[in-house]
């Protein structure tokens, strides 16, 4: 069965079609990525598994559960962690505690206990850390542990967001547009990072992205979508090689 | 400049960093506690004053600089403080249990106000808690039997196991007691900062779609910020009943609501500390300033009784402090140490970018 099952999603905003009828399944294990041009709907389709908007149509399944109907607080417990386009780190706090917020998910102690500091807590204080640390490690952030988000260059504060969802210990992690705004050099980290994060910590990955070197680099499989409808899937060659989607980016009409 | 060798993540879970910051404290607080041999009556009942205002400060602290939420209506929840304190010892309840219950009311109440305010910000949600100030200030009106009424109530003075600690009569004592409470709950306090209640504080203030996505409950979170808050404001509320000792609605004004804004925003939002340089400043000034106005007047001549001079000053400090320092007294402190610590290599534009904004400060 597959991780994430989506059907005949759609949200309408008014007489705006933002998604209609989107489905397709991601496997466990997989790297899945969404493309289209700009309004097609790739970001609305993540605000919809993250539950901040709800779909007027269709279900979400993770991991064979019925998600439709949750909170936004009660996705990240399930496993799926997302990063923003716009990145959303909290600014005046230092790139530790950001990373240490990841760990929300796991916290056994309530506010009673955490207002005396009972004993228990030091010992979650550290295994929390821990896990931060390897992530810290993995992403290569030692030199800014103790930095605040505030004075950080764009570049680090997009990879402190994906650090920020690797220290929820997630199944699933979103990646909404990692390499925008990113140098060559930088997208061609994020692209071994992904590669890594399925090899190695045994991730699926759920992908939006414009910079196509990236998607093909990485992706097992991808979504094209436009004006909020399914276009084509398939691996990245073939999407690519879509006379519909090659209509939908240079905005011309192709003859079949 | 000093450089921690941090050998284990204790030193980070740790409330101080190494043993100097530590030593400090202990010192300051060691200071503190001997202070009644030194200080004359007046200035230990004006310190008096000071600690209560930095506990009632740390109570808004909480809400609005470490959770950003914005709050009109603090002078409610000592009202609620001081009144079921004093209400609860009138009926014979000893102070170490009417004192608890006095905080745990005014924090209860708060949450439960908290589960619709919340849905608020901004300066909606001020506007929200000046209506819930003004509808306790009726209340307490209404319920003469308990309150008093226009009238106003009296807190006993205090007994523990027979030890006397009335505000006139054993100052020493009133003083140590407030000292105590001051510092248990600033312990308190810096733990939960520490641990993770306090982080997800701080992700509600500066991004709630993120918070969100880390799983965390932005209605429970703000509803315990809002209790937690009005509980330790409620404490505060407590000693100054007992502090002002006989006391009517007219006491909490909202110019103490106000003036508890004023502690926050001149000390420093987000900072612990904040709260105490603040309390300090807004206690010292009025006393300052009227020292200063008697002494221009018996030795120049100077008539300077005029009515709200000491609101214009307020002002212009309070103006002052938000177009040049909107990190406060304790960011101003930070600064100048951070100057220090890098003699002769400080430069002017080294915090320029730190000049930014909490989402408090910011209109939605």
């Amino acid at each position: 069965m597959s991780l994430l099952q989506v059907d005949d999603l759609a949200i309408h905003f008014g007489g705006v079609k933002a998604v209609d009828g989107v489905s397709f399944a991601v496997e466990e294990g997989e790297v899945f990525s969404i493309i289209g041009p700009n309004g097609a709907g790739k970001s609305t389709i993540f605000n919809l598994i993250s539950r901040f908007y709800k779909p007027t149509r269709g279900t979400i399944k993770f991991d064979g559960q019925d998600i439709t109907g949750l909170a936004a607080h009660e996705i990240g417990p399930l496993g799926i962690a997302r990063t923003f386009q716009n990145i959303e780190l909290f600014d005046h706090s230092t790139v530790l505690d950001n990373l240490l917020m990841g760990r929300h998910t796991h916290r056994r102690t309530q506010w009673f206990q955490d207002m005396f500091f009972v004993p228990k807590i030091r010992r979650e204080e550290r295994r929390h850390r821990a896990k931060v640390e390897e992530v810290i490690e993995f992403l290569e952030l030692e030199a800014y542990r103790e930095k605040l988000i505030a004075g950080l260059p764009y570049g680090v504060r997009k990879v402190v967001e994906i650090g920020r969802a690797l220290a929820m210990g997630p199944k699933m992690i979103l990646l909404d547009e990692p390499a925008s705004g990113l140098s060559v050099e930088e997208s061609q980290e994020v692209a071994y990072w992904v590669e890594d994060m399925r090899r190695d910590m045994g991730l699926t990955v759920l992908m939006v992205e414009h910079d196509m070197s990236l998607v093909n680099q990485v992706s097992d499989r991808v979504l094209a979508v436009a004006n909020g409808q399914p276009l084509a899937m398939g691996t990245p060659s073939e999407v690519q090689a879509d006379p519909q989607v090659k209509a939908a980016y240079l905005g011309t009409e192709v003859d079949a | 400049m000093k450089v921690i060798f941090k050998t284990s993540y204790d030193n980070d879970i740790d409330l101080h960093e190494d043993w100097w910051a530590r030593g400090k404290i202990i010192l300051l607080v060691a200071v503190m506690a001997i202070l009644p041999f030194f200080a004359g009556e007046y200035y230990l009942a004006e310190i008096t004053n000071t600690l209560i205002w930095s506990l009632a400060g740390m109570g808004l602290m909480l809400l609005v600089g470490h959770t950003g939420q914005a709050s009109l209506g603090h002078a409610a929840f000592l009202a609620i403080g001081a009144y079921t304190d004093a209400a609860l010892m009138n009926i014979g309840v000893p102070w170490v249990i009417a004192f608890p219950l006095a905080g745990i009311a005014a924090g209860v109440f708060g949450a439960i106000v908290a589960i619709p305010a919340v849905r608020m910000s901004g300066i909606y949600l001020a506007i929200a808690t000046l209506a819930l100030f003004v509808i306790v200030e009726e209340m307490i009106i209404v319920a003469e039997p308990i309150t008093g009424g226009v009238g106003g109530i009296f807190a006993p003075s205090i007994t523990i196991l027979g030890v006397d600690f009335d505000r006139y009569a054993s100052l020493n004592n009133f003083y140590w007691l407030c000292l105590a409470v001051v510092v248990g709950v600033t312990w308190m306090y810096a733990n939960l900062m520490r641990s993770p209640t306090g982080r997800s504080f701080l992700a509600v203030r500066d991004s709630e779609v993120s918070a969100r996505a880390l799983g965390i409950n932005i209605t429970r979170t703000r509803s315990l910020a809002f209790g937690l808050s009005c509980a330790m404001t409620g404490l505060a509320g407590a000693l100054m009943g007992h502090y002002i000792t006989f006391f009517n609605y007219e006491l909490f004004s909202v110019f103490i609501s106000i003036n508890l804004l004023l502690v926050v925003t001149i000390g420093g939002l987000g900072f612990i500390q904040g709260a105490f340089f603040g309390a300090i400043l807004i206690t010292a000034v009025p006393q300052v300033i009227s020292i200063l106005r008697d002494a221009l007047n018996a030795n120049l001549g100077i008539d300077l009784s005029m009515p709200g001079l000491d609101t214009l000053i307020f002002s212009i400090i309070l103006v002052t402090f938000i177009i040049y320092e909107p990190t406060g007294l304790y960011g101003r402190w930070l600064k100048i140490r951070a100057w220090f610590q890098l003699f002769p290599l400080a430069r002017r534009d080294m915090f320029r970018r730190q000049k930014t904004y909490l989402k408090t400060e910011r209109m939605k």
